[in-house]
């Protein structure tokens, strides 16, 4: 980062955004732009993205590919947009969350002072060389990481203090350098607060955008009920708490049965979805049915009995055509080496709905 | 000389393909050509997208099999 001093002699300030592609994050951004500062924006991508998965896997005749918001987002603004995979090292901000948790397995403020952190080391990075870091963030947006008393904490704790500017409630927190040096101007910064998103929307029309995402819930999976409990069951199922980019994406796919608690089988509920499972095939046991059209199944466990793969094959061809049929022969691919056999597919009675994960 | 490269992004959901492609891109210059493979239809929108932000240009897209094939000419920065 630019001395006090350089800074001085070079008018042009520049500034980071973070964008998650939802409306703060554009509005904030435009805000420090009309003022005459270079903002880049900068989007990480932890594995949750709710970007990433809505994409996802689906029929690729049916459905029309949606777009990425942060990109959306950069293209209305016309700034560049940095994109940064940091699944790994986020890995410990979902596992160990010294704040804690919010309502399900969202670590909202450490993910917080995370990204602000991330943005602030990429900002000294010595081809960056950014003067401040902004954030669409609102006091009382979010019960638990948007309140009076964590802005400072995620300030203090990225490491970013004064450098990190909220443009949409500035004025409601004390003054930050870039408000104090005159890169920005105070009185033309928002006072925002609360839940009511009406002065958002009012800002969003100023300024002339349209069709921009307004996310309900947060902005990843982790605030979402029934993907927290995928993830809390794949710990549990592994007697370890810990994951891998495969892991969280395969959370999105499929249905997600336990039968036993040393396996769960995943199984496809459209074409894209056996497309997308078809190349796990290596990593997993496969079973699929080669006498009537059906899903593909994968079975996600280690140490499978006999019993346990043909308990398996049993739950995979009764979502198959062949569903009422005495019997259904299914081919189960393990290491490459593939086996027919003969198995009744399961009743739906017979599968309790606790093996729904 | 003009470099032309692949990248094989099959199985990665947007935005994988994307980082990806913008860190292979770094290291390439201004009028080489980069050809992605992916399975993620999101690449329809999400690379062009990207593409137009950073100046480079698509210059075909090959859909065939649940395989999408995108060629991309690198930009002057
Ligand atoms: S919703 Fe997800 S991405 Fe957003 S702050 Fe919370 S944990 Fe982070």
């Amino acid at each position: 980062m630019t001395t006090l001093q350089e800074l001085a002699q070079n008018p042009k300030k520049k500034a980071v955004a973070l964008i998650s592609g939802g409306l703060d994050s554009l509005l904030a951004a435009k805000v420090v732009m009309e003022q005459g500062v270079h903002v880049e924006g900068i989007n990480f991508f932890t594995g949750f993205c709710v970007e990433g998965h809505t994409h996802a896997i689906r029929n690729m005749k049916k459905e029309k590919p949606k777009r990425n918001n942060a990109l959306w987002v950069a293209e209305q603004l016309g700034i560049k947009l940095h994109m940064i995979d940091v699944i790994e090292e986020y890995k410990d901000v979902v596992l160990n969350p010294k704040h804690g948790y919010g309502q399900h397995l969202n670590p909202c403020l450490d993910c917080k002072i995370f990204m602000v952190n991330k943005a602030l080391a990429w900002s000294w990075m010595e081809e960056n060389q950014f003067d401040f870091i902004i954030t669409g963030e609102v006091i009382g947006q979010r019960p638990k990481s948007q309140r009076r008393e964590t802005m400072p904490v995620i300030a203090r704790e990225s490491g970013a203090d004064n450098r990190l500017l909220r443009p949409l409630c500035a004025k409601n927190l004390p003054e930050t350098l870039p408000e104090r040096e005159g890169w920005v101007d105070r009185d033309k910064l928002y006072d925002f607060h609360g839940r009511n998103r009406k002065p958002q929307m009012a800002l969003a029309e100023e300024f002339g955008f349209e069709d921009y995402a307004q996310p309900a819930g947060g902005c990843c999976f982790l605030t979402d009920a029934s993907y927290s409990g995928k993830l809390t069951d794949l710990w549990n199922g592994r007697g370890t708490r810990d994951y891998d980019i495969d892991d969280i994406m395969l959370l999105k796919v499929g249905r997600h049965l336990r039968p036993r608690p040393h396996f769960k089988v995943i199984v496809a509920r459209e074409e894209g979805e056996n497309h997308y499972l078809r190349g796990y095939q290596q990593q997993f046991t496969m079973v699929e049915a080669v006498s009537h059209i059906g899903p593909l199944g994968a079975i996600d466990g280690a140490s499978l009995s006999d019993d346990d793969l043909k308990l398996a094959a049993r739950i995979i061809s009764r979502y198959g055509q062949g569903r009422d049929a005495e019997s259904v022969i299914v081919r189960i691919t393990r290491n490459g080496v593939s086996t027919d056999h003969e198995v009744a597919p399961l009743p739906s009675d017979q599968i309790p709905a606790d093996w729904h994960v | 000389m003009f470099s032309t490269d692949q990248l094989d992004l099959r199985r990665m959901l947007c935005p994988l393909p994307v980082i990806r492609t913008q860190d292979h891109i770094k290291g390439m210059s201004p009028g080489d050509t980069l050809t992605i493979v992916c399975t993620d239809p999101g690449v329809l929108t999400d690379i062009p997208t990207w593409c137009r932000i950073n100046g480079h240009e698509v210059t075909s897209t090959e859909e065939a099999d649940y395989e999408i094939k995108i060629t991309i000419q690198v930009g002057a920065e």
